[in-house]
């Protein structure tokens, strides 16, 4: 469980959030909607300490991050597996390097362990045998794959992704989504998704938090969604006719 | 004047960030072979060649200017090699490899920063700027020294070059390559060589670690890396110079 409490954050003039405060629920696949730029990947990072917030706190299951020191930080990171917006993946190293890198950082694992556990997660992302290619060899999707096999390589506590689906077919897409659900069961993490897809929303949305104006604007699950009368949660949700009209049928 | 002093602030705090002991000693190392790959072996070529023609250029430039029949001849062999070790190889090269090495180091990190690659480093627990940084640091400093040396001795062959097509004796050449040879010059030359390696790994690294945007904002940064390294390096060039030989 993850609970941010009362966050604020500007940017020189642009306050972006206001008073956000929530709880992400741990076994769930908690959504994070809103608007581009509405402060989304802001919030994601504020929670991981990328950026520091104007006020308000963090706590993992309990633990205030925002009170802690950078050593403790440092620990707690380690529970945390995060999947950048654009995945991130250190481009001068293979596919293998890449996981096994936050293995050989924290781990204290025998090579063969490490290795083993690289393997585990490549077939955890349908992604076998492609231990050797270079990110720049990839597809978007096998990169954002590859992302998630590296945030979950340290069987990660928490689970953070930054609009994991973005750019992807729908098929591709849904896949991912399934992906970082069934591991969230699976493990019981408590898992964060940024995203603007609606499909997604759907699709995996356990809990859902509507950003709108940096305020939390709405909350609930996808089955409150479809019957919430909130105007610019259905303006954003419902943007498009086909949407619009399954709503009507639903 | 400002902005001046904040940049300055912004690289020392950037630069006790960078000097902290490795984590973890087996990934450093391996990062830094891959560094002196990258920064020292790669940039071989480029340094032979400028150094042959630099060395040419010189001999055929002191003959015009030393060749009289009250002058020695050897003369020539020893204000070549006086002007590249003291000048030509450590200075010349420094500003090539401000160019080279600079804009390589800058638009490395910063394509890492503007991809969430440093901020991935970062959740890892990974101090970034000392992953980074340290390994092009040390490959520098270690291996400059090495290219001025090898540079050193490609002007001097390629000065002899110089010296047969404008008729003076390769026995008169030899000569002046020995004559009265100082050897607190070549201490002076690698002393430099190492701060300019300093200067231009640091000053470019932060350029590349502070880039903000995307791909355009990474051009900028490797422009800045390269011209801000090279002032700094002709600054330093100065200060040591009166300091070492004045
Ligand atoms: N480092 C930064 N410096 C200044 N302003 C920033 C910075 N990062 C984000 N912002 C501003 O904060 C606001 C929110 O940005 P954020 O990236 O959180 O949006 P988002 O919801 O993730 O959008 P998207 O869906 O497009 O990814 C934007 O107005 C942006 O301009
Ligand atoms: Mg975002």
């Amino acid at each position: 469980m993850i609970t941010v409490e009362n966050i604020n954050k500007h940017f020189a003039e642009n306050q972006v959030l206001t008073d956000v405060s929530f709880v992400f629920e741990s076994g769930k696949t908690n959504l994070i909607i809103g608007e581009s730029g509405s402060g989304k990947t802001t919030l994601l990072k504020i929670m991981i300490g990328l950026f520091e917030s104007d006020s308000g706190v963090v706590k993992y299951n309990e633990r205030n991050f925002t009170e802690m020191n950078f050593k403790q930080k440092k620990n707690l990171r380690k529970e945390i597996g995060m999947l950048f917006q654009g995945g991130a993946l250190f481009d001068y190293m293979s596919v293998e390097e890449n996981i096994i890198f936050p293995l050989t950082m924290f781990a204290e694992k025998s090579e063969e362990e490490n290795l083993e556990r690289v393997n585990f997660c490549l077939n955890r992302v349908n992604l076998e045998n492609t231990n050797h290619l270079l990110p720049s060899e990839l597809s978007g999707g096998m990169k954002k794959r590859v992302a998630i096999a590296r945030a979950i390589a340290l069987n990660p506590k928490y689970l953070l992704c930054d609009e994991p689906n973005s750019g992807l077919d729908p098929k591709t897409a849904i896949l991912i989504d399934n992906l970082i659900q069934e591991i969230t069961q699976e493990y019981n993490i408590t898992t964060i998704v940024n995203s603007h897809d609606m499909n997604s929303v759907m699709e995996i949305g356990d809990k859902i938090a509507f950003i709108h104006q940096g305020k939390i604007w709405w909350k609930g699950s996808k089955e409150e969604l479809m019957t919430s009368d909130n105007q610019e949660l259905n303006d954003f949700v419902f943007a498009s006719k086909l949407f619009k009209r399954l709503r009507k049928k639903f | 004047m400002f902005t001046t002093l904040r940049n300055i602030g912004q690289y020392f705090l950037l630069l006790r960030r960078v000097f902290s002991i490795p984590e973890r000693k087996t990934i450093f190392f391996k990062q830094l072979i891959l560094e002196i790959e990258k920064i020292g072996l790669n940039s071989l070529g480029i340094v032979i060649i400028i150094s042959l023609f630099m060395g040419a250029v010189v001999t055929i430039q002191a003959t015009l200017n030393l060749i009289n029949p009250l002058l020695p001849n050897y003369l020539i062999g020893l204000a070549t090699r006086d002007s590249l070790i003291l000048e030509f190889s450590p200075t010349m090269i420094a500003l090539i490899l401000a160019g080279k090495v600079g804009s390589n180091v800058a638009s490395e990190i910063g394509s890492m920063r503007v991809t969430e690659q440093i901020d991935a480093l970062e959740i890892m627990g990974v101090n970034s700027a000392n992953f980074l940084i340290l390994p092009k640091i040390i490959a520098a400093m270690f291996f400059f020294p090495v290219l001025v040396i090898i540079s050193m001795g490609i002007g001097m062959f390629g000065g002899w070059l110089g010296s047969i097509s404008v008729d003076v004796t390769t026995a008169d050449f030899l000569e002046g390559l020995k004559y009265e040879f100082i050897p607190f010059y070549v201490t002076y030359a690698l002393t430099k060589t190492i701060v300019f390696a300093f200067i231009i790994t640091t000053v470019s690294s932060y350029y590349g670690y502070f880039t903000k945007g995307g791909a355009l904002e990474v051009g900028v940064s490797s422009t800045k890396a390269v011209v801000y390294s090279s002032i700094v390096v002709l600054i330093f060039n100065f200060i040591l110079t009166k300091l070492l030989l004045a």
